[in-house]
């Protein structure tokens, strides 16, 4: 089991661009992974190795964790099993980290989509905005909405991600008032991570999206119903 | 258009399939019964089934074999089928309900002239990934 990493690059031929960024996904990999022993997060976690010992992203990493853990009132946890897993942020930052690699080569219009979590940057054509599509979490084969923007970030969570496993930390069930939320903003590092605590925090996501700065929600419910926040001009929902 | 730009991306790339990212258990309600057949995904509109079709290698995992097919037309993707897929554990049906419509909806609808790509809560299975990847190789692709 694994997520599948997709790169659209829309102008030019930056394949050694986009071998440059795949490369960095695998080191991610291999630093970060919770499912390899050997891994630095896995050593950490054990006391084998200090903070000190390890690459400073890990660091900036749990510097992130920390961050977003108290920007979110504690619905983002590092521990979500009582384990060291910052998997959470690590996703959208190693793709955002990902999307820098393809702009500094001059892939300047480019979709870096990791696992339903994206980053878009530039737009899809001159004069064309891109348009995401939004997967509704509870008819599988349709979307229930469309996001149409330049410099992007879109990332959802939901039950299909995890099953009904993302806990609420302060409940330690699982959150199961909303199907899937999106979250849109600027950059997917803090776009995605928001996005998983908003989830554990169901439908009290809304207020507290509105009061970000930068953000939108969009959220089906696990009754089928949808929401989003307030001057959301970028959405168009198709399914109701 | 966007089907050539799908095709020429997963040609420079490959598809990365990235362990770390892997959800952490899974949970679904209600278990399809078992199906040993042909798994073809969330229905012919997602995809073409007629045209040209390269089978990938059947690849094992701990669930079991997992073996897609694609369908090309005019040398463009325009299909993903799964000819086998794990079944009878809640997370064979966590794939087959999710992650294969959901990645193959992925590949097809990104080639779709009003969506450039999906955002949706998704894990994929990673033989599903391996044998998608040997069709494509195979396809020249």
């Amino acid at each position: 089991m694994g997520t599948v990493f997709s790169f659209d690059v829309r102008d030019g031929d930056f394949e050694h661009a986009v071998a440059e960024a795949v490369d960095w996904l695998h080191h991610v990999d291999e630093t970060f992974s919770t499912y390899r022993p050997e891994s630095v997060v896995s050593r950490l976690d054990r006391g084998e190795l200090t903070l000190a010992d390890c690459p400073p992203e890990v660091a900036e990493v749990l510097r992130l964790c920390d961050d977003v853990s108290r920007a979110s009132h504690g619905y983002f946890t590092s521990h979500p099993d009582g384990r060291l897993d910052p998997s959470a942020v690590v996703k959208g930052w190693a793709i955002e980290r990902a999307s820098r690699i393809l702009t500094r080569a001059g892939a300047v219009n480019h979709c870096v989509n990791g696992g339903g979590d994206v980053q878009l940057t530039g737009s899809a054509a001159p004069g064309s905005p891109w348009r995401v599509g939004i997967a509704h979490p509870l008819r599988p084969g349709e979307l229930a909405a469309v996001v149409t923007g330049r410099d992007l970030a879109v990332a959802t969570s939901g039950t299909a991600e995890r099953g009904a496993h993302i806990l609420d930390p302060h409940t330690h069930r699982p959150a199961t008032a909303l199907a899937s939320i999106t979250l849109v903003g600027k950059s997917l590092t803090l776009t995605d991570a928001y996005a998983t605590a908003a989830f554990a925090m169901g439908h009290a996501a809304r207020d507290w999206v509105e009061e970000l700065e930068g953000f939108g929600a969009f959220a089906v419910t696990a009754f089928g119903a949808t929401w989003h926040t307030g001057d959301f001009p970028e959405l168009a929902i198709l399914a109701d | 258009m966007r089907r050539a730009i799908f095709a020429a991306v997963v040609t420079a790339v490959g598809l990365v399939l990235l362990l770390s990212f892997k959800p952490h258990d899974l949970a679904v309600a209600e278990p399809r019964s078992a199906n040993a057949g042909p798994w073809t995904g969330d229905g012919a509109s997602l995809g073409d089934d007629t045209g040209t079709m390269v089978d990938g290698d059947v690849t094992d995992t701990r669930w079991g074999p997992v073996q897609v097919r694609i369908v090309l037309s005019a040398g463009k993707l325009t299909g993903v089928q799964v000819l086998q897929a794990p079944a009878g554990t809640s997370m064979d049906v966590a794939i087959n309900d999710r992650a294969l419509p959901i990645l193959d909806r992925e590949a097809l609808t990104a080639q779709s002239a009003r969506i450039d790509t999906v955002s949706g809560a998704t894990y994929t299975s990673d033989g599903y990934v391996r044998s998608l990847q040997s069709a494509l190789d195979r396809a020249g692709l």
